[in-house]
């Protein structure tokens, strides 16, 4: 049975039609974060990629702004249902920092400044799909929204876009991050709209 | 997690804009403080829109929970959840949602809580289980407005700060202060902050809401005044501000 809500009309607006489920488009660009924006020096800032045991690569700030960047245009979806079509970053593309990676170990877990983490198939973040962003709208990245550098991984929910990121373990099994470990879904598609770990 | 009917069983204005809705609900499997739900409204023709709000009231066994909401002057959802909703009317509701900005009576330990305008409401839901549940946990709220109007919940904080085992309230007005008040209208600044807040080491659990950019002065201002920053939880919400 469909409960209708007496007398509520919504708005519909033609944006809607390119969102996903459930969300609705925010013209400011809120922020999401569990605890205290950590402020990070770029003499400390630091990128790693281990399996667990070794650290496979390791770059420096100044290491990491020399590698090749790309331009990104992305719709962001947020799973408190904002969403924010076209926004513009810079960053360095995944596939960059994996090339000389070789490994089997399917997925990952990144891990940010202030212990947040969250897990991704390395599938997900490879072909074009995520970056390491230090650029949002041609300025440097603010420290709420992330900065000096976040994952942008846009086509999934903003969660998995860690914040402060710092580090990518790779893994043979899928584990929980954070929000994945409080109620979140494991993977969060929005198209699919995979939000809480019950659907 | 499935959405449950929910019928709109009371109305009670807080402040010119925001309005506190108790909601029935079918079958609510209950929840804990801090937590909040998704709100689903369908139009006639089956348009639906939903939104997160935090739920303001303690845990209860009577299938009842109550929302706080805001309204903001271009949504789409609060001004029909304050301006045209009526007892009887029927929206959906799913939830609780949210296991890292909680609160429960079995945590031992001081309290601070720091809220800017409604980002009361999911700290408010804490106050209210502290005294249901009659935890001696100590607990003080520094809680900023625009102006006294602005303050939700005002009489029942007033009695809550009157009697034993109380709550310390300190009000912090950001544009108009009352007549006689002991400080200028003005933002949370670190002298309030060490007045008004447990000292660091008590090590007290620390619960900030309100808008963005209150969220992230007001954690400054805490780790400034030696809180441990693994001891602040944050809940923000941006200028759209329909999580809360």
């Amino acid at each position: 049975m469909v409960i209708i809500s007496r007398g509520f009309a919504g708005r519909r607006s033609g944006a809607e039609t390119k969102l996903p489920p459930g969300q609705y488009l925010a013209t400011d660009f809120p922020v999401l974060s569990a605890g205290p924006t950590p402020h990070i020096d770029l003499d400390r800032w630091e990128f790693t990629i281990d399996d667990g045991r070794n650290i496979l690569k390791r770059w420096d700030w100044k290491a990491f702004r020399e590698l090749p960047t790309e331009n990104i245009v992305a719709d962001l979806h947020c799973v408190t249902r904002w969403s924010k079509l076209g926004t513009s970053w810079e960053g360095v593309s995944l596939d960059v920092l994996l090339a000389n990676v070789k490994t089997d170990l399917p997925y990952a877990m990144f891990r940010s400044h202030g212990d947040y983490m969250t897990n991704l198939p390395l599938k997900d973040v490879m072909n074009n799909q995520a970056w390491i962003a230090f650029k949002y709208d041609g300025g440097d990245l603010a420290p709420e929204h992330g900065g000096p550098a976040r994952l942008l991984v846009p086509h999934l929910y903003l969660w998995k876009s860690a914040k402060w990121v710092r580090a990518l373990r790779l893994m043979s099994e899928d584990r929980p991050g954070f929000w994945e470990s409080l109620g979140y879904h494991i993977y969060g598609d929005p198209w699919k709209e995979q939000r809480y770990s019950e659907e | 997690m499935t959405w449950r009917t929910a019928k709109i069983v009371g109305l009670r204005d807080e402040t010119a804009t925001a309005r506190t809705l108790t909601l029935a609900i079918d079958d609510w499997p209950g929840h804990v403080a801090g937590q909040h739900v998704d709100v689903r409204l369908t139009a006639a023709d089956g348009y639906s829109a939903v939104r997160s709000y935090s739920i303001a009231s303690a845990p209860s066994s009577d299938g009842r929970i109550e929302l706080t909401v805001e309204r903001l002057p271009n949504g789409e959802v609060s001004p029909y959840l304050t301006q045209q909703i009526m007892v009887g009317d029927q929206l959906e509701v799913r939830g609780p949602i949210g296991r890292w900005f909680v609160w429960d009576p079995e945590r031992a330990g001081p309290i601070q809580l720091v809220a800017g305008g409604s980002g009361i409401v999911p700290l408010m839901a804490m106050i209210r289980w502290r005294a249901s549940a009659s935890s001696t946990a100590s607990l003080r709220l520094l809680y900023s407005v625009r102006e006294p109007s602005a303050i939700f919940y005002h009489e029942e904080l007033r009695a809550l700060s009157s009697r034993g085992n109380s709550v310390d309230v300190t009000y912090a007005y950001t544009r108009v202060a009352p007549r006689d008040w002991p400080r200028p209208a003005g933002r949370i600044d670190a002298e309030l902050i060490s007045r008004a807040t447990w000292p660091a080491d008590l090590r007290s659990s620390v619960y900030v809401c309100g808008p963005t950019s209150f969220v992230e002065h007001t954690t400054e201002l805490l780790i400034a005044a030696g809180q441990d920053r693994q001891k602040i939880k944050t809940e923000r919400f941006g200028a759209t501000g329909e999580r809360k």
